[in-house]
C-alpha cells in the first residue's frame, strides 16, 4: 500500500477545503474522505486506489435519521448501512431500502460501510480490482480485457465499448426507486442531485463514475415522503443464499386500486453499469391489470435494450424473471 | 492449553522462537556469516516498532488504553496482532470477505481488516481475548467447545465474536435467521451445523 497522511478535520468546511485540492474525485483521486473503509480500504491494498491523503470524517456530525419538513426523511452520510437497515421508520415507510441492505454484504460490513460510502461503492469487475491487467476504468485507455474475458458478473445494461462493469449497489437500488435525492457540499456551496443524475453511464469516460468534483462532499440523502400504501419488495438474485452480489435484482415500490397498477417504480441491480431505473417499465405497469401478462411486459420492457456479453446473456432472462416475479409479489402483498 | 505445566512455553511462544532460529539459520546459510542478534526478533513492545512516518495513537482495546505508535497504513488488524500482540484475532483473507478477523468496536461487530487503526482513536475494541480466557469461558465460548463448533479452529474467534454481537441485533428465532446474520464468517472445514447449534444454545439459555 501507498503511504497516505491521515488527518480529522474539525467539520465539514475544513474537509471541503483539503479535498477541493484534489486533481480528481474520480478513479485515481489524491485526495479522498473514508467513513466505513470497506471499499476504499479494500482498494487501497490491492492499489487500485492510491490517495496521498486520507480525510476521516467518521467525527463529523452526519450520523443522523431525521423526518424533513415534507414527510420525508434525512438519512445522514456516515448513517451506518445496519442503522439505516434496522431503523423502524425505514422498515415501515420504506421497506424495500431495508430489505435492499440487509440483502447485501454481511452484517459486519453492514456495521461498517455507510450511505454516502455505499453511493460510491465500486464494481467487483475483476479487471478493475487487478493492477495486473488493463482496465479502461482504472486506466484510461488501456482496454477493457472484460469484453472478452470473464464477464459472466458483468453488465447487460448501460454498456459501451469501454466498460461493461456493473455497479453492485444493493442501497443504490433501492434509493433510485425511492427516488431519493443525493445533498453535496462542495467548494462553490451546496446543491441538491436527484438520483438518477448522480451515476454517471461509462461511455468513453469510465474513470468518471459520479458527477462529484474534487472537494464535494456527500452530506446527506433525503427521501420524498413515501407513497401512501405502496407495497414494496426488493428482490436479488445470486450465486450463493447469503452474502453474495446479485446476478440480477429489482426493486418495485406499487401503489394499486383494486387489481389496477395505479402507480410504479422500478429499478434493477446486477445489470446494469449504474443503478438502472427503469421507467420503461413504469410506463408498462401504470393502468395496466395486475396480473403476469402485465408483468412480463413490464420486464420485457425494462430489457429490452440488453446487450449480451460472451458468458452473461443468461442475465437478460433471469433479470426479467426477477423483475415479474417481485413484481408479482409485491401485488399480491 | 490450561492442562500445560506452567513452565512450558505456549504454542505461539514455541512457534515465535523456533522461527527466529529458523530464520536465522537460513540467514547465517546464505551469507556464510556470524549471527547477529536484533532487536527484530521482538518488535511488539509496548511502543511499537520504529517505523517512518508513524502515528503516536491510543487504543482501548479490552479495557486497557494502549500508547502507540503505528504507520497510518496500519489496519486495525495488524495494529491488535503485531503490535500489540494479541494474536487470537486472525487474518483470512485481509479484504473483509471471510469474517476471520471480526471484533468488535464499541460493541458492534467489524471486520478489522478492513479499517485503519488510526481510525479509532477513542473507541471502545474488544478482541477474543477480552470476552473470556482458558478459566473464564464466555457462554458462546463454552458452547463452541460442547458443540464441537470448529475443526481447524483459524476461523473460531471471528465466529465466536460474531456469534457474541449476534445476541444483541434483530434477529429471527430460527436456524435460517441466525445462518444469515452469520454468513460473514467463513468456515472452510464446514463447522457451519455445529456452529449454528452452538449458537442457539446460548440464544435459548440467554
Amino acid at each position: 500500500m501507498h503511504t497516505f497522511e491521515f488527518g480529522r478535520p474539525a467539520d465539514a468546511a475544513a474537509a471541503i477545503a483539503t479535498a477541493a485540492r484534489a486533481k480528481t474525485a474520480q478513479q485515481g483521486a489524491d485526495v479522498r474522505f473514508v467513513a466505513g473503509g470497506t471499499t476504499l480500504v479494500d482498494l487501497m491494498k490491492l492499489n487500485v486506489e492510491t490517495p496521498g491523503r486520507l480525510i476521516d470524517i467518521n467525527r463529523l456530525p452526519l450520523d443522523k435519521i431525521e423526518a424533513t419538513a415534507d414527510g420525508g426523511l434525512k438519512i445522514g452520510a456516515t448513517v451506518r448501512n445496519s442503522d439505516l437497515a434496522n431503523n423502524a421508520v425505514v422498515q415501515r415507510d420504506y421497506s424495500v431500502l431495508s430489505q435492499a441492505i440487509l440483502a447485501g454484504a454481511s452484517a459486519q460490513l453492514r456495521n461498517m460501510a455507510t450511505t454516502a460510502g455505499n453511493l460510491l461503492q465500486r464494481t467487483r469487475c475483476m479487471y478493475f480490482r487487478d493492477t495486473a491487467m488493463a482496465c479502461n476504468k482504472r486506466e484510461p485507455g488501456s482496454g477493457c480485457p472484460a469484453i472478452t474475458g470473464a464477464n459472466r458478473m458483468l453488465a447487460v445494461l448501460g454498456t459501451s465499448e469501454q466498460c461493461i462493469a456493473t455497479n453492485p449497489s444493493d442501497m443504490c437500488v433501492a434509493m433510485a426507486a425511492l427516488e431519493a435525492t443525493i445533498h453535496v457540499q462542495g467548494a462553490k456551496g451546496s446543491r441538491a442531485i436527484a438520483f438518477g443524475e448522480f451515476h454517471l453511464l461509462p461511455g468513453s469516460t469510465p474513470e468518471r463514475e459520479t458527477v462529484l468534483e474534487p472537494g464535494d462532499l456527500i452530506t446527506h440523502v433525503t427521501l420524498p415522503a413515501p407513497l401512501a400504501g405502496s407495497k414494496q419488495v426488493y428482490l436479488k438474485l445470486r450465486d450463493r443464499a447469503s452474502y453474495e452480489f446479485a446476478l440480477a435484482s429489482a426493486a418495485v415500490v406499487l401503489t394499486m386500486k383494486g387489481e389496477t397498477v395505479t402507480g410504479a417504480r422500478v429499478a434493477l441491480g446486477g445489470v446494469g453499469t449504474k443503478p438502472w431505473r427503469s421507467h420503461e417499465a413504469e410506463t408498462a405497469l401504470v393502468g395496466q391489470a395486475a396480473d403476469a401478462a402485465t408483468f412480463r411486459k413490464a420486464a420485457e420492457a425494462a430489457l429490452r435494450d440488453a446487450k449480451p456479453q460472451s458468458e452473461n446473456g443468461f442475465k437478460i432472462e433471469l433479470a426479467k424473471r426477477c423483475l415479474a416475479y417481485a413484481l408479482k409479489t409485491a401485488a399480491t402483498a | 492449553m490450561r492442562d500445560d505445566p506452567p513452565s512450558s512455553p505456549s504454542r505461539r511462544e514455541f512457534l515465535q522462537t523456533t522461527a527466529g532460529t529458523a530464520a536465522a539459520a537460513a540467514i547465517a546459510g546464505s551469507v556464510g556469516g556470524p549471527v547477529v542478534a536484533t532487536a527484530g526478533a521482538g518488535v511488539t513492545t509496548a511502543d511499537g516498532p520504529r517505523i517512518e512516518g508513524a502515528v503516536p495513537i491510543t487504543l482501548r482495546i479490552n479495557g486497557k488504553d494502549r500508547k502507540l505508535r503505528v504507520d497510518p497504513r496500519t489496519t486495525l488488524l495488524d495494529c491488535i496482532r503485531e503490535t500489540v500482540d494479541l494474536t487470537g484475532t486472525k487474518k483470512g483473507c485481509d479484504h473483509g470477505q471471510c469474517g476471520a478477523c471480526t471484533v468488535h468496536v464499541n460493541g458492534r461487530r467489524v471486520n478489522s481488516c478492513l479499517s485503519f487503526a488510526v481510525m479509532h482513536e477513542g473507541e471502545e475494541i474488544t478482541t477474543i481475548e477480552g470476552i473470556g480466557g482458558p478459566d473464564s469461558l464466555h457462554p458462546m465460548q463454552a458452547a463452541f467447545v460442547a458443540c464441537d463448533g470448529y475443526q481447524c479452529g483459524y476461523c473460531t474467534s471471528g465466529q465466536i465474536m460474531s456469534a457474541v454481537a449476534l445476541l444483541k441485533e434483530p434477529c429471527g428465532a430460527d436456524d435460517a435467521a441466525v445462518k444469515e446474520l452469520m454468513s460473514g464468517n467463513i468456515c472452510r472445514c464446514g463447522a457451519y451445523l455445529n456452529i449454528v447449534s452452538a449458537i442457539q444454545q446460548v440464544r435459548r439459555k440467554a
